[in-house]
């Protein structure tokens, strides 16, 4: 989903619209709203334990959630990407009776709080649950309570922002380059692989970092599925909640480096949004 | 391709993410504490009106009970209560979330709030608890000590809620050394995850183990003498309900509502 440069006429309007003077009744609640948005993260670089935060830093229980933090969430992106672009095309490119429901039900889990999906997995693939039973006396397999089942727990949450990203521009995509490699003899499968891939990468590359996002920040669904315990399946966002409780300078420190974490992703990516038009 | 049609794909992605930011963001009480109540320090004012009362979650089904009878005896007064871990409640007093009385699960929790000087006097202590092993009905893992836990999925609280602390203090008492699958925010959490099936035991309080007699079972182990935790409840400082507070924490420590805390389980101070 890239933001192109806005074409070059646009460029004098716009400069005729900057000449007039704003109006207070949109400057004020703009302002506001920034005001909202912005001063909760200065707060925390207020508040920030500046001196002790080297040594709340160093402890080896940041840097266990931390890793776990961004390889779950790496993982989870994996499995978005393995499942969900196809998932993607399928709505984007073929005609099946039910269509728009199942892409209702694709997104659902965007708009259901993410505890209620929690729930939700822990009773099918829980230990007892109508899957989870399954798996346990198949495979001997359990995955609550396992980096598994937090890897699963945020591919739950994250991957209906992939599929909405990658269908979004697979529609915007021009399917007659498909068309004409179809008739150069590609097959479907070729046509995807060689054509429409290459052409959308650009969208599967920008929900592939939103699903990252998501996934690093999930919470609820986590430690409702998978549990807390540190170094399996405390994440950053479990650990904060429970420094939380504790000892409130920790829980600090932690918010500073999921910040940092997050401020990093955006500069990464800031030719792709920051410099929208 | 369409640029328009892209930007609006990429605008709903990023609006859609942050509802879920949103969404997934849990609250801990606001900071709106409105100021104590007019100081009248007469002896037995009538209570009147709301209390709210945070309370450890492992008071929850007794509570609730002598809630309804406290309400019953003071017409017109309505209870509200906020159950949790001892330590998650005691920050969001401290905090400055809007609460009438707490009662915590240790001491340790109450210090918070006492060492914020959000308490009005000293806590009391109302009753004691112990620690029991919750096995799903019929021991199918056939557990008779804390030994036996170190072969099965066992659930504990984390060390931060005061079930946690006596977990630890118990095991450490036992010499035996456990790797739990979870550590819970607090001691429902832990008896939830033996209720569903997904652990094979966990550690909470007998008045847990008690309450939800008809899926769990109890496993008595000695080292539980040696953790027993005291519960202490006092009125906040910040009370917008001060009257209703004291009255509260009086019914609380009175003869009636000890014989409804004993039945659940709890022992006497």
């Amino acid at each position: 989903m890239t933001v192109t440069a806005p074409p070059a006429p646009a460029r004098s309007a716009r400069r005729r619209r900057q000449r007039q003077r704003i109006p207070y009744a949109l400057l004020l609640p703009a302002l506001l709203g920034l005001a909202f948005l912005v001063l909760p993260l200065v707060g925390l670089l207020v508040r920030a334990p500046w001196s002790a935060l080297p040594e709340q830093l160093s402890s080896p229980e940041v840097w266990q959630a931390l890793k776990l933090s961004l390889i779950s969430a790496t993982a989870a992106t994996a499995v978005s990407l393995v499942l969900g672009v196809p998932l993607a095309w399928l709505l984007a490119r073929t005609t099946f009776p039910g269509r728009r429901f199942i892409r209702a039900l694709v997104t659902l889990p965007l708009v259901l709080p993410p505890v209620v999906g929690g729930v939700a997995l822990l009773l099918v693939l829980g230990r007892n649950g109508i899957v989870g039973r399954w798996l346990d006396s198949a495979f001997g397999l359990t995955l609550p309570f396992t980096t598994p089942g937090v890897v699963l727990a945020e591919a739950f949450v994250a991957m209906p922002f992939l599929v909405i990203s990658v269908e979004g521009a697979l529609r915007a995509a021009d399917p007659r380059y498909e068309e004409a490699a179809a008739t150069l003899g590609a097959s479907r499968l070729t046509a995807f692989r060689r054509v429409t891939l290459p052409l959308v990468a650009p969208g599967i590359g920008a929900g592939a970092v939103l699903a990252w996002a998501r996934a690093l920040g999930e919470f609820g669904a986590t430690i409702t599925f998978a549990g807390n315990f540190p170094g399996r399946t405390q994440t950053m966002p479990l650990a904060v909640y429970l420094a939380m409780e504790s000892d409130p300078e920790a829980a600090i420190a932690l918010s500073l480096v999921l910040l940092a974490v997050s401020v990093a992703v955006l500069a990464g990516l800031r030719d792709r949004w920051l410099s929208a038009p | 391709m369409s640029t328009v049609r892209r930007r609006t794909a990429a605008t709903a992605a990023v609006l859609a993410l942050a509802a879920g930011l949103t969404a997934c963001a849990s609250s801990a009480g606001g900071d709106s504490a409105k100021p104590a109540a007019s100081g009248s320090a007469s002896s037995a004012p009538k209570p009147s009106g709301t209390v709210t009362v945070f309370a450890a979650a492992s008071l929850k089904e007794s509570f609730t009970d002598l809630g309804k009878k406290f309400e019953a005896a003071n017409p017109g007064v309505k209870v509200t209560f906020n159950f949790g871990g001892s330590s998650a409640l005691a920050q969001s007093i401290v905090g400055g979330a809007p609460a009438d009385v707490f009662a915590a699960a240790s001491p340790a929790t109450m210090k918070t709030v006492t060492d914020a000087k959000a308490a009005t006097g000293d806590p009391k202590v109302f009753v004691r608890n112990t620690l029991e092993i919750a096995v799903p009905k019929g021991n199918p893992k056939h557990i008779a000590g804390l030994k036996d836990l170190t072969g099965v999925k066992t659930a504990l609280c984390a060390k931060e809620v005061p079930c946690g602390a006596a977990a630890v203090t118990a095991l450490t008492a036992a010499g035996v050394n456990l790797t739990p699958v979870t550590l819970e925010q607090d001691v429902k959490g832990a008896l939830t995850k033996v209720e569903l099936g997904e652990v094979d035991a966990s550690l909470v309080y007998r008045t847990d183990v008690k309450a939800d007699a008809a899926k769990i079972d109890g496993v008595d182990f000695p080292e539980a003498a040696k953790a027993v935790n005291d519960y202490p409840i006092t009125a906040l400082a910040k009370a917008a309900n001060a009257d209703g507070a004291a009255a509260f924490v009086a019914y609380i420590q009175s003869a009636d509502a000890r014989k409804v805390l004993t039945e659940a389980g709890f022992q006497a101070p």
